[in-house]
């Protein structure tokens, strides 16, 4: 293997690990406010079929990712109305959630199969991209990728290091407790909630747009789930979530490359790499039950009613 | 498409208590995919839907899309059946067991399942000769490519995908001795996403013609950002990749319909294992590129016109695996029932059949 191919493998694990990052970043901080959406996918592929028919309609792939993200936030809105003004099964209703926004992304986007829209075109970024290798890694890419880049930092930065992030671990570790001391704890989880809506809109946009530039039913083929998991795999850290969505990335880009050189191994047992990995953090993180309890927000999952304290 | 599948269902039931003498032909398709798959089961409904021009009025067609393979097809069949269809499609290998068990329940309506091997009285098997393109697609791709290494992204290693890797091979290297095929495994028919990592992959390793044996257009858009070329699957995918693409070998289900359906009304139909090529104009080559070498170009007509009068036959022996051994002894050509059970690789493929 030579180093140009291992820089073609990296390139392309950061192109891979994308979508999933940027779901993984939203769905973190919605998590971390103690709310648990499982609706990922279907969000995913609202974002991804309104992204490719604003883009499509307009000739502007930038009004593109604004309508999947928008959409992305309004099926985020119709899961928030649910679990938190009406109490719905957070699981329950995550689960409705991706059925219906399945369903409705194919009926939406039935009249444009077979499209093709232009999408971004990659950007080398100047003196950046001419470092050895790292460059050809790393600044070649195209804004969406460098926008979540930003964008994990930036939420690095507010979850762990502003009153924001403050605000939300209290919201997410004890709402009652939060709501003693004067927060507005189904404020708090409403913008979660939409924020995770918006990123998984635009982990959608980025695969109808940058990634296959195209409209297919069913498009995102469970990368939702993989998002899902990776949130677990990273134990609520967003540092850990860059790495991980990079990590399987890299493992399935892995399993495609390894075959083309002739090596020897199951491709199904490769392909199945990034969920083991999920599954053996799982075991390391629930084998030690006071670990697992400083890394899950508590709360997670359970549902608050401001008019019934305990 | 829920929403539609949901309305068929309704429909189904309905048709059921309405069901009279005086009413036309019925005829019911299942599908595995969505219509918009842009590939395999979009060409069986375009099928359908020629069909139904060709009968107009004496015929009604209805169908189920997006049908799990399983238990839940079971259901579907059935209630195609019992809705009075007189002849059920079911058009995927997995359709298989559910459709045997539908069709002794149903002795009296007639049944086909597409790419299957198991057949009774009331049902028959029909498949496309699908080599016959890749070894067209072989020839093309050695003469294009420039690296000498073609890229094959294959779903999953079955029979029908492994002749076809065979039948690739073999095209190439008659017009080029020297050309290598990598294969790679995608462990899926339809992931827009996974099917483009599949053709980075490949072209990271220096192919520079892509062949691919799964059904979105993803690898020709992945072909055309890279400035290479790719050859289209099942339908006719020019328009994702204007540039790259060289021609799409496309499923073209109709004939096989109308003469079934025919034969029914007619009486005449015998339950039968068919399988239909370019002779039969069930594969066709469509939209060939004008940006292709005048040379090439020839070639590619040469060799379509071989396979289809059968002056080239590719799976004629002496053929020899990867491992030494004579697979199909000289003088012998593989039959149809051979064909469905090929496993190996030809001579000259540096990988391993999957297990």
């Amino acid at each position: 293997m030579d180093a140009d191919l291992i820089v073609q493998i990296l390139f392309a694990a950061i192109k891979t690990g994308t979508p999933l990052l940027l779901i993984a970043l939203g769905e973190v901080i919605c998590e971390k406010s103690g709310v648990l959406n499982l609706g990922q996918e279907g969000m995913m592929l609202m974002g991804a079929v309104v992204g490719f028919i604003a883009a499509y309609a307009t000739g502007n792939a930038g009004l593109g990712v604004l309508g999947a993200m928008l959409m992305g936030s309004f099926m985020s809105l119709i899961f928030a109305v649910l679990v938190l003004q009406l109490g719905a099964n957070q699981v329950a209703t995550g689960l409705a959630l991706t059925i219906f926004g399945t369903g409705l992304s194919a009926f939406v986007g039935s009249d444009f199969v077979g499209n093709t829209v232009q999408g971004f075109q990659p950007i080398a970024i100047p003196v950046l991209s001419s470092i050895p290798y790292l460059g050809d890694i790393l600044f070649k890419h195209d804004i969406l990728v460098y926008l979540s880049f930003v964008l994990a930092v930036v939420i690095a930065y507010v979850a762990n290091k502003t009153r924001v992030g403050l605000v939300l671990k209290a919201v997410g570790e004890n709402p009652h407790a939060a709501n003693a001391i004067g927060i507005k704890v189904l404020q708090v989880r409403y913008l979660a909630i939409l924020f995770g809506g918006a990123m998984t809109g635009l982990a959608g946009a980025y695969m109808s747009l940058v990634y296959t530039p195209m409209w297919a039913e069913n498009m995102t083929a469970g990368r939702g789930w993989i998002a899902l998991a990776l949130v677990v795999f990273a134990s609520w850290r967003v540092g850990r979530i860059m790495l991980g969505a990079y990590l399987f990335g890299f493992a399935s880009i892995m399993h495609l490359v390894l075959q083309g050189l002739g090596v020897n191994i199951s491709s199904n047992l490769l392909a199945m790499m990034p969920y083991v990995a999920t599954v053996i953090v799982m075991v390391i993180i629930s084998a030690d039950q006071f670990k697992e309890k400083l890394l899950a927000p508590r709360s997670l999952g359970k549902p608050f009613d401001p008019r019934n304290m305990a | 498409m829920k929403l539609k599948s949901l309305l068929v269902g309704l429909g189904l039931m309905a048709g059921v208590s309405l069901a009279h003498a005086e009413e036309p032909f019925k005829v019911g398709f299942v599908y595995v995919g969505p219509i918009g798959d842009l590939g395999w089961s979009y060409e069986h409904d375009r099928g359908r839907e020629e069909m139904q021009k060709y009968f107009g009025d004496k015929v009604k067609t209805t169908f189920v899309e997006n049908v799990a393979e399983g238990a839940d097809a079971q259901r579907v069949i059935t209630q195609l059946a019992k809705a009075g269809n007189q002849v059920i499609f079911t058009t995927s290998f997995g359709f298989m067991n559910p459709t045997v068990k539908v069709a002794k329940r149903f002795p009296n309506v007639v049944f086909e399942h597409a790419t299957g091997y198991k057949r009774a009285k009331n049902l028959g098997t029909y498949t496309l000769r699908t080599y016959e393109g890749r070894y067209v697609s072989g020839v093309t791709a050695g003469l294009l490519t420039k690296t000498n290494t073609i890229g094959y992204i294959g779903a999953f290693p079955i029979p029908e995908v492994i002749r076809d890797i065979d039948a690739t091979y073999m095209g190439a290297k008659s017009v080029n001795p020297d050309v290598k095929l990598k294969i790679v495994w995608a462990n899926t028919w339809y992931d827009p996403g996974k099917e483009t990592d599949a053709a980075n992959a490949l072209m990271d390793q220096g192919v520079d013609v892509l062949i691919q044996h799964t059904d979105s257009p993803a690898p020709l858009i992945a072909a055309q950002k890279r400035g290479i070329r790719a050859i289209g699957q099942a339908s006719d995918m020019s328009k994702f990749a204007p540039k790259a693409h060289v021609f799409s070998v496309r499923d073209n289900w109709a004939p096989y319909y109308i003469k079934t359906v025919q034969q029914v009304m007619d009486g005449t139909w015998k339950s039968q294992d068919f399988w239909g090529g370019l002779h039969d104009d069930m594969l066709q080559l469509t939209s060939i590129n004008p940006n292709l070498p005048a040379d090439v170009r020839a070639k590619i007509d040469a060799t379509y016109q071989g396979v289809k009068s059968g002056t080239i036959q590719p799976f004629k022996g002496p053929i020899t695996d990867n491992t030494g051994k004579i697979v199909v002894p000289a003088g012998h050509t593989l039959t149809d029932k051979e064909l469905a059970k090929v496993n190996w690789y030809v001579d000259g493929i540096t990988d391993k059949v999957p297990n």
